[in-house]
């Protein structure tokens, strides 16, 4: 949805616009459990900057900035909690959530899913956001707060990672 | 030898564009149609939290709601400070709200909590068990000499009529009727604040923005419950 004219839409329009893309996102960022509360605290920090919006913006990006941020918070907080004394291999890189469900139509789609927890978080975030949410490389950049270039890089870096893990 | 870079390349979009299998899964969303529905209505319950909660906790500005009625379903609209829209079903849902994004805020979500009183007040209204409306009501969106029509017009008791020319008199412009008529028509709030109470001199009914057929039956359910 773009923000075209001089006012902005109503929120719940907006909100039911980008839910499901939001939702598909944060579930393949956080994991189903977190999804929910990634989600709600994305659509409050919404709603509360929602008035300062310009028209024409890309709402789309620019509530995928916010998800990203809370899907981030989201991992700081588990890492926390998770892990007093962690494995100095895995410190560095905040990884996957809960092992993926175990998926009976394509089991070889969960290992895929642990993978894409692994990656570092920008790179997980531009995968995420390039084949989930299907997003162009511009809005990948806008989301994550990088320069295109940077995005396409991640993106591509990312997938590498991931063709590794199916060919394996 | 590995296999081919770019079927592996295929299998990790396809996958990736499938979704991730949520713990919750059942068998239906076993298949990447599957999980597109189970996230979509798993999204669509989300949001409906989400409007609840911001309509309940304040940080929406405008609440709204349906509201059956005799004429079809009704849109409520309120703010934190009361009642501010009533919408007949044929008006544009989403003009209504865009003009209320416009003119009050565009923190405008759907959410029945809010508006759950106003709905049971215009239920008993209908069914001839209320004789007057308790809520409390926002006049934003309408101007300082309308809100003195409509404010004189509020004052009308159930079952009573006044003349155009009474309302405009008692609004403090006696000579002002075609301005009290206009100021009627564009009622924010029918029903709520009785506009169908208003008829010509001499006892036709004049005008009504929701149609005359209705100001006819909003007078006769008045006139049967009196």
């Amino acid at each position: 949805m773009h923000v075209s004219g001089s006012a902005l839409p109503p929120f719940q329009r907006f909100l039911d616009a980008e839910r499901e893309v939001v939702w598909r996102y944060l579930v393949s960022m956080v994991g189903s459990n977190d999804a929910e509360d990634c989600f709600q605290e994305t659509f409050v920090s919404a709603l509360r900057a929602y008035p300062r919006l310009r028209p024409g913006s890309n709402v789309r990006a620019w509530v995928l900035t916010i998800a990203h941020r809370k899907a981030l918070d989201a991992h700081r907080a588990r890492a926390r909690r998770a892990a007093p004394v962690a494995d100095p291999t895995t410190a560095g890189e905040l990884s996957a959530s809960s092992p993926s469900a175990h998926d009976a139509a394509f089991p070889q789609d969960a290992q895929l899913w642990d993978a894409v927890g692994g990656l570092p978080a920008r790179q997980r975030s531009a995968v995420v956001l390039r084949y989930v949410a299907d997003l162009p490389h511009r809005d990948i950049a806008a989301a994550i707060g990088c320069s295109e270039e940077a995005a396409r890089r991640s993106l591509h870096e990312g997938l590498t990672k991931l063709r590794e893990v199916v060919r394996a | 030898m590995s296999k081919p870079t770019t079927g592996a390349a295929e299998k990790v979009e396809q996958a990736l564009r499938r979704g991730r299998a949520s713990a919750r899964d059942g068998d239906d969303a076993a298949n990447g149609a599957g999980r597109r529905e189970r996230d979509a209505r798993a999204a669509a319950a989300a949001a409906r939290r989400l409007s609840e909660r911001v309509a309940q906790n304040g940080l929406a500005d405008i609440s709204y709601a349906p509201a059956d009625s005799p004429f079809g379903t009704l849109l409520l609209a309120a703010t934190r400070r009361g009642l501010t829209r009533v919408a007949f079903p044929e008006e544009d849902m989403d003009v209504v709200l865009e003009k209320l994004a416009d003119r009050i805020s565009p923190r405008i979500v759907e959410a029945s909590a809010p508006l759950e009183a106003m709905r049971r007040e215009l239920d008993e209204y209908f069914s001839g068990r209320r004789r007057s409306f308790q809520l409390a009501l926002d006049w934003t969106l309408v101007g300082p000499f309308a809100r003195r029509v409509l404010g004189a017009t509020a004052k009308i008791p159930y079952g009573g009529v006044l003349t155009y020319a009474e309302v405009a008199a008692r609004a403090g412009s006696p000579r002002g009727s075609r301005a009290a008529g206009n100021a009627l028509g564009a009622n924010p709030m029918p029903i709520v604040v009785p506009c169908h109470r208003v008829l010509r001199t001499g006892g036709a009914l004049g005008g009504y923005a929701g149609g005359l057929e209705r100001k006819r039956f909003l007078l006769e359910l008045e006139d049967a419950s009196a």
